[in-house]
């Protein structure tokens, strides 16, 4: 009875069918007109046509919500390992005053809803003048990325023997450029794997991203829930725009394929 | 590990608690300032002690969304973790195929949740949707916009389709970590596939199974954008779950009083199963890494 006979191929085939067939259906749109998609029904394009794409890439409506997009995206991956790399070694070495308290703490944080955050967040933000900026959606969304981040973070650094801190500090490093030269290389891919996490956070969002831009930093979440015109749903251009979202996902996603788990488990398997 | 105790390691973790101050404590300080007093508007406001409290913990339509809220977790749940086990025990171990479809099964857990409705809503659609028109063409009545029943099932399939992979993912990092030997022990005692499951695997994987739980339930408890997109809440009321009612009586209605009362109730709940998740953590780190 060899234990490899449990395993059924077929499960693992329909399964992956279940998911890809509705992404399957929306990139089928994408390359469709809309005189195709409201008119006849096929499973792959009559007439194939990057139209959508075109649009999509050449009207400042839609291409601006992709880069504000990222903009925001990118502020918060920095700010978050900025603030949490110090901060996730001081949890993984040291023992102080509260120290279980404000890791629980910063939990809650990562697990509150975006829902109860919105209006304060809201006046917030409009009353020191960052509301429809770049800076307020980053800023907001270090309040699940940061306590992300630290978690993520101090579970791979529990794994870095403490011996080499105190041996590197007996050959004279100063804690900066012990932190800088030794220990950051040696947790390089939990800095990669965390960087990642931040990033899918915070573009996944919508809520908040949505609350805190009108014109000028609108996001693409905010920009595709939006696109009800005079002439109706634009479906082509919708499903276009879908699959250039998950794009960035699909980039990545090899690199850190061994890592998921440990991401969404916030650093604990 | 044994730490050292050092007081200097405040300082290193001084800037995430500025910032998390900023954008977690200050809110926060809004919420219970506005739960306890009225408006009439130019910024005139009037203490109203816990009124706001009663009238939300009193009021019908809190009842109701919680209740839409406690019935889809539920139903989540039910699915989802069996499922994503059953799923789990299937990956294959290692070579080409395990990394194929890791990368594979995690995709749907990228996508923005906007996308994720608006997937679900054009497949689901009669006209243009695949789902929808092979459902009308076999004659099944299904329309998620008007049929409260059609709605709620697109709803559940949704999310077991977005994030099924997760409990997945976590258990098969859990079922990679038993030695081989432990097989091997089983195979020689002929244990039957269930009593493999029940003694063997089930209790590895336990740990980060009750991770997947509390993380779903989280999840699930706050979800927005997808439904949001999809139905908006609806038809009628069907479908509007404890964030969508929030953000509608925050931002749509502007009752400030009320609003601020259910966010308080709302977090507390999340600071309750906050705490069971912390302490599941902390066990589990004691008993060494799963």
């Amino acid at each position: 009875m060899n234990k490899k006979s449990y395993k059924s191929p077929i499960v693992m085939f329909i399964y992956i069918v279940f998911l890809m067939l509705p992404i399957y259906w929306l990139l089928n749109m994408s390359f469709k007109t809309n005189v195709e998609i409201l008119g006849t029904f096929s499973m792959f394009p009559n007439k194939f046509t990057l139209h959508n794409y075109v649009t999509i890439f050449t009207d400042p409506g839609w291409y601006m919500g992709y880069i504000n997009s990222m903009s925001y995206v990118v502020i918060n991956v920095i700010i978050s390992l900025a603030v949490a790399l110090p901060a996730a070694y001081a949890f993984s070495r040291y023992t102080f005053m509260g120290d279980k308290h404000l890791f629980f703490w910063l939990l809650t944080n990562r697990m509150a809803p975006p829902a109860v955050f919105a209006l304060p967040f809201f006046q917030l933000y409009s009353s020191i003048g960052l509301f429809d900026t770049y800076w307020a959606v980053a800023l907001a969304h270090t309040l699940f990325n940061v306590p992300l981040s630290v978690w993520i973070l101090e579970g791979f650094m529990r794994g870095v023997p403490k011996e080499i801190d105190e041996t590197a500090y007996i050959d004279g490093y100063s804690f900066f450029k012990f932190f800088r030269k030794i220990f950051m290389p040696l947790i390089a891919s939990g800095i990669g794997v965390t960087a990642f996490f931040c990033f899918m956070f915070s573009w996944v969002e919508l809520l908040l991203s949505r609350t805190l831009t009108s014109v000028n930093a609108k996001s693409i979440g905010a920009t595709m829930t939006r696109t009800v015109s005079a002439t109706g749903i634009d479906w082509g251009v919708l499903a276009a725009a879908g699959i250039l979202t998950i794009v960035p996902g699909i980039l990545v996603i090899y690199f850190v394929r061994n890592h998921i788990a440990k991401g969404f488990a916030l650093g604990r398997v | 590990m044994n730490k050292t105790v050092n007081q200097k390691a405040w300082f290193l973790v001084l800037p995430v608690f500025l910032l998390v101050a900023f954008s977690a404590v200050i809110p926060l300080m809004t919420v219970i300032n506005y739960s306890v007093q009225d408006t009439f508007g130019n910024n005139v406001f009037s203490w109203v002690g816990l009124d706001w409290f009663e009238e939300i913990i009193h009021s019908q339509r809190m009842h109701e969304s919680l209740g839409r809220q406690a019935m889809l977790t539920t139903i989540i749940l039910l699915i989802e973790v069996p499922f994503g086990i059953f799923i789990a025990l299937n990956m294959p171990k290692k070579g080409f195929w395990a990394s194929f479809c890791l990368v594979v099964i995690a995709l749907p857990l990228l996508i923005p949740w906007n996308v994720v409705g608006t997937i679900w809503q054009i497949f689901g659609r009669k006209d243009i949707g695949l789902l929808g028109h092979t459902l009308a063409s076999m004659g099944i009545e299904y329309n998620y916009a008007q049929d409260v029943l059609s709605a709620w099932i697109t709803i559940v399939v949704m999310d077991v389709w977005h994030w099924t992979s997760l409990i997945v993912l976590l258990c098969y990092a859990g079922l990679q970590s038993i030695p081989d030997a432990y097989y091997q022990a089983a195979k020689i005692d002929q244990a039957s596939r269930w009593s493999v499951f029940r003694y063997i695997e089930l209790p590895k994987m336990s740990g980060v199974l009750l991770i997947a739980i509390l993380l779903r339930f989280m999840d699930s408890f706050m979800i927005y954008s997808e439904p949001f997109v999809l139905t908006g809440g609806g038809p009628g009321n069907s479908t509007t779950f404890l964030s969508i009612d929030l953000v509608n009586m925050a931002l749509g209605q502007f009752d400030l009083g009320p609003a601020s009362a259910y966010s308080l109730m709302y977090f507390l709940v999340v600071l309750l199963v906050s705490w069971v998740f912390f302490t599941v953590m902390t066990s589990i780190d004691k008993k060494g890494a799963v």
